[in-house]
């Protein structure tokens, strides 16, 4: 009884897919277990299937030695499994308390008994450092504070293997380090966790052993302390990955975004805080520039006031040197703007809609893909087939695969691909790469220096420092909506730069509002 | 991709379909159990007793063809137009207006009749879908409201403009405003099918072009799919928001039309209803499947129960049976709904970095 979890040849398909074929997986008592793969490896689709969200198609699942069937996540938590899944489900206006409760209420006599629950909940926090608040409201907390409401959850309900969909991808550089620890923690207690992630720091950080599956086969499990990053992402790939890149000096051309003393207020009711406080730089032909902050430090807000999907309260945006503060969201899309945004599902998909029709959401009314307002679908079609070659976007059915059916690194690679392929002259990318395998990522890190090589603006935005030290030709540091810095890549350390970003330093002679240029 | 979850939804309607007759087997089973099996028969059956039964097949689902698409039309936008009785009754109201007084128009004088019932429907919807639009404020009650205010206000005009005292109702519509029978007479003799049904079989298919075929279609479902990322893509949500409201509106209208210029003797009767029609529309584009030519057909299927419903009579059962039959078929569409939402949940969770 060496093993808690067996999942024995476990195939899973979908329509026109192995999602999994074949695949075994053991996690030993008290182990941090790392799933790694490429996007669309079939990791996800293998926690469903343990998590009882999915049944396999053939093979077997033995917890603690005993076979089991596992119909549904009730059955699943009675065997002590719980999942976090990379997209939260929460009640937003709940409180924290009644989140973790919901559905293991203690009752007496008809009435919740909150009182042991909080105090449960309590002990809990406590003793893993988790160090949440049971009475804030979920939609008042931060994702890394939802995630552990999630972490307390599975706690809750004594749940003692515990799986991490992809947990690190919505969090900042401190949160990860935070959440590694509380792992830690977890694992020393004896709770066994399965890990995904496409960090190999992480791995390399946290992880006992590490499954590796690639285009939905078991290709291998490795002790991590044995096994160099390299190795690891050869194996999830395939081939040598490198994902330093070496920018070719250039000398900035005109300027293609210029903007100037831009103002956003707060949206929230009763706050006149200023999210965008007097932000003032431009973005020539030819270069990257990144905006490098903590999050929640304004970069939404500005990202919106320039994409204009809010309208700026003050302040001006000159695109190509045209004045587009007061534009429509149409208008910019049309002349020279592109967009990656930063919630995936919330802006960059119709998940109802299928791959290819979204490939042209940008694009739909173009006369390539209309004419007298009746769509030319063969076109339309064909075009997806081509983006999908180039991008290699996988998926169940090509271009008629529904969006929400796709795995969430593939959803992201169609929304890059949308919007790199526009050719736009200004391409604001708003964490391109969260959730994409190392793979992708060199590849996406080479669309976006392409473009600047071939004379665009790319303005980028990213929580990631190392993509922000190797991908910029500047970085603006936002501090409260307020630009701090403007630093060059190769004239800092990453330390400096946290010290910006945490507000503690500041250039002198950018003051707020200044102009940088 | 599209084969799957359209078999799963044409199995759930086809459940509710079973379940709502077997429901209505019962009911006559208890109210007189010796003729129960007679009475069930004619109910499948009556609608094929002659031709004259099937033209009135033709004509009860006329108008509820019509209130079904607008129903799925401003659905397809995310929005839910519970509002189809006012928008139908105000267009009807149009409609007999013109009918009365524009004997001058010679043989355009229906066809502007009917043009006069789409004005008032799309207008009747403007105004939720300007609200909704401009000030946010929820569709379902602005355009309860405005059923209201519907059919008071048309209540109002009729004793205004064209009252016809004795019957408590409007008075009739010149012949040139009455819908033409287009031949129909003479395959479906005695019965008061008319053109109107083809009218209603073409809105059918021109909705099912423009929301499949076409730019607007495409923005439109976007838009009720995902505001959002419509925003993003830089669709005007709002513009569509009102076009899909006011088309909606449209069609209704023109059921509204369609029903009252059918030369039936059926009259606007100045009474505190509201129009019917309007509300069957909900589950005949829920049975439809939200799909225009479902529609169409769940539009024949109701009215093929109410004409043989009618036959009910033969075998001493009230006629409000069939309306108690018809009920259950709605409740167990919308049951089914529930069932189907729940079977795709379980059968195709949703994808993406993590089950969502
Ligand atoms: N519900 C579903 N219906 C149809 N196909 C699906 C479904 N869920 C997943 N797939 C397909 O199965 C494959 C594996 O998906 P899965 O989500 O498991 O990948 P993943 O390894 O988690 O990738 P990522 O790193 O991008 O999250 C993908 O090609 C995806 O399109
Ligand atoms: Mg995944």
């Amino acid at each position: 009884m060496e093993y808690i979890i067996e999942m024995l040849g476990i195939t899973k398909e979908f329509p026109g897919i192995v999602a999994n074929d074949n695949v075994t997986l053991r996690v030993k008592r008290g182990e941090i277990h790392a799933l790694l793969g490429e996007n669309g490896a079939g990791k996800s689709t293998l926690m469903n299937v343990l998590f009882g969200l999915y049944q396999p198609d053939r093979g077997k699942i033995k917890v603690r030695g005993k076979e089991v069937h596992i119909a549904g996540p009730r059955e699943a938590n009675a065997l002590g499994i719980g999942m976090v899944h990379q997209h939260f489900m929460l009640v937003e206006n709940f409180t924290v308390l009644q989140n973790i409760v919901l559905g293991a209420e203690t009752v007496r006599g008809g009435f919740l008994k909150m009182d042991e629950a909080r105090e449960k909940v309590l002990a809990l926090s406590e003793r893993y450092g988790l160090r949440v608040d049971p009475d804030a409201l979920i939609s008042d907390i931060s994702v890394g504070m939802q995630q552990r409401v999630e972490i307390l959850k599975m706690l809750y309900r004594d749940n003692e293997i515990l799986i991490l969909d992809e947990p690190t991808a919505v969090l900042t550089p401190q949160e990860i380090d935070e959440l590694m620890h509380i792992m830690r923690g977890l694992a020393a207690e004896g709770k066994s966790i399965i890990f995904i992630t496409h960090k190999l720091n992480e791995i390399k950080a946290v992880a006992d052993r590490c499954t590796v599956l690639r285009r939905g086969k078991l290709v291998g499990v490795v002790d991590v302390a044995g096994t160099d990053k390299e190795t690891l992402s050869e194996m999830m790939v395939g081939r040598k990955v490198d994902l330093n890149i070496r920018l070719t000096p250039r000398e900035p051309g005109e300027p293609v975004l210029k903007v100037d003393k831009l103002t956003v207020h707060s949206r929230r009711r009763g706050q006149t805080k200023k999210v965008v406080d007097a932000v003032s730089f431009t973005v020539h032909r030819g270069e990257i520039v990144c905006i490098a902050g903590i999050e929640g430090n304004g970069q939404t807000e500005l990202v919106y006031a320039l994409t204009g999907l809010i309208a700026p309260d003050g302040g001006s945006i000159e695109l190509l040197g045209r004045d587009v503060t007061r534009k429509s969201i149409r208008h910019r899309n049309t002349h020279g703007l592109a967009h990656i945004p930063e919630d995936r599902h919330k802006h960059g998909l119709v998940l109802d809609y299928s791959l290819a029709e979204n490939l042209v959401l940008q694009s739909y009314f173009q006369p390539r893909f209309q004419r007298y307002g009746f769509l030319r679908y063969d076109n339309i079609y064909a075009y997806a087939e081509t983006l999908i070659q180039k991008y290699d976007i996988r998926s169940g059915q090509g271009a008629y695969t529904p969006a929400r059916s796709m795995s969430g690194g593939n959803q992201q690679k169609a929304i890059v691909a949308r919007e790199i392929d526009r050719d736009p002259d200004l391409l604001i990318a708003v964490q391109p790469t969260r959730g994409l395998d190392v793979g992708a990522i060199e590849y996406i890190h080479r669309q976006l220096v392409q473009q600047r090589d071939a004379g665009k603006a790319v303005l980028l935005v990213s929580l990631e420092l190392d993509e922000v030290m190797n991908l910029s030709d500047r970085i603006l540091v936002i501090y409260e909506g307020a630009i701090v810095a403007d630093l060059n890549p190769k004239e800092i350390t990453i330390q400096e730069l946290g010290l910006y970003m945490a507000g503690s330093r500041r250039q002198a002679g950018v003051a707020a509002g200044g102009e940088v240029v | 991709m599209k084969k799957r979850p359209l078999n799963l939804n044409f199995l759930s309607s086809l459940f509710a379909i079973c379940v709502g007759l077997l429901f209505g087997y019962v009911i006559l089973l208890i109210s007189n159990p010796a003729q129960a099996g007679d009475g069930f028969g004619t109910i499948l059956t009556g609608a094929f007793r002659d031709m004259r039964s099937v033209g009135r097949v033709l004509y009860f689902a006329t108008p509820i063809i019509l209130t079904g698409l607008s129903v799925c039309f401003a659905f397809k936008t995310g929005l839910f137009n519970i509002g189809a009785s006012g928008q139908l009754i105000v267009g009807a109201y149009l409609a007999v207006l013109v009918g009365n007084k524009g004997a001058a128009l010679g043989g355009a004088h229906w066809v502007v009749a009917l043009l006069a019932a789409i004005a008032g429907g799309a207008l009747w919807a403007l105004i939720p879908g300007l609200l909704k639009a401009l000030a946010n404020v929820h569709e379902v009650i602005a355009s309860i409201m405005m059923n209201y205010i519907g059919m008071y206000l048309v209540n109002y005009l009729v004793v205004q403009t064209v009252f016809d005292q004795l019957r408590n109702q409007s008075l009739p519509v010149a012949a040139s405003a009455v819908i033409p029978r287009w031949g129909l007479d003479k395959i479906f003799p005695r019965s008061n099918v008319n053109a109107g049904f083809f009218i209603a079989v073409l809105a059918a298919v021109t909705m099912y072009v423009i929301l499949y075929k076409t730019k607007f279609g495409f923005e439109l479902k976007a838009v009720g799919y995902n505001r959002d990322a419509s925003r993003y893509a830089g669709i005007n949500e709002k513009r569509n928001i009102v076009l899909s409201m006011v088309i909606a509106g449209a069609l209704a209208g023109l059921g509204g039309g369609l029903l009252y210029l059918a030369g039936t003797g059926k009259h606007i009767e100045v009474v505190n209803h509201l129009a019917p029609e309007g509300f069957t529309g909900i589950p005949v584009a829920l049975l439809g499947l939200s799909h225009p030519i479902g529609i169409l057909f769940a539009g024949l299927f109701i009215g093929y129960l109410t004409v043989g419903g009618d036959y009910l009579q033969l075998y001493d059962f009230a006629p409000e049976i069939i309306d108690v039959i018809l009920a259950a078929i709605i409740y167990f569409s919308a049951f089914a709904l529930i069932i189907r939402t729940f079977i795709q949940r379980r059968a195709i969770r949703t994808g993406g970095g993590g089950a969502k």
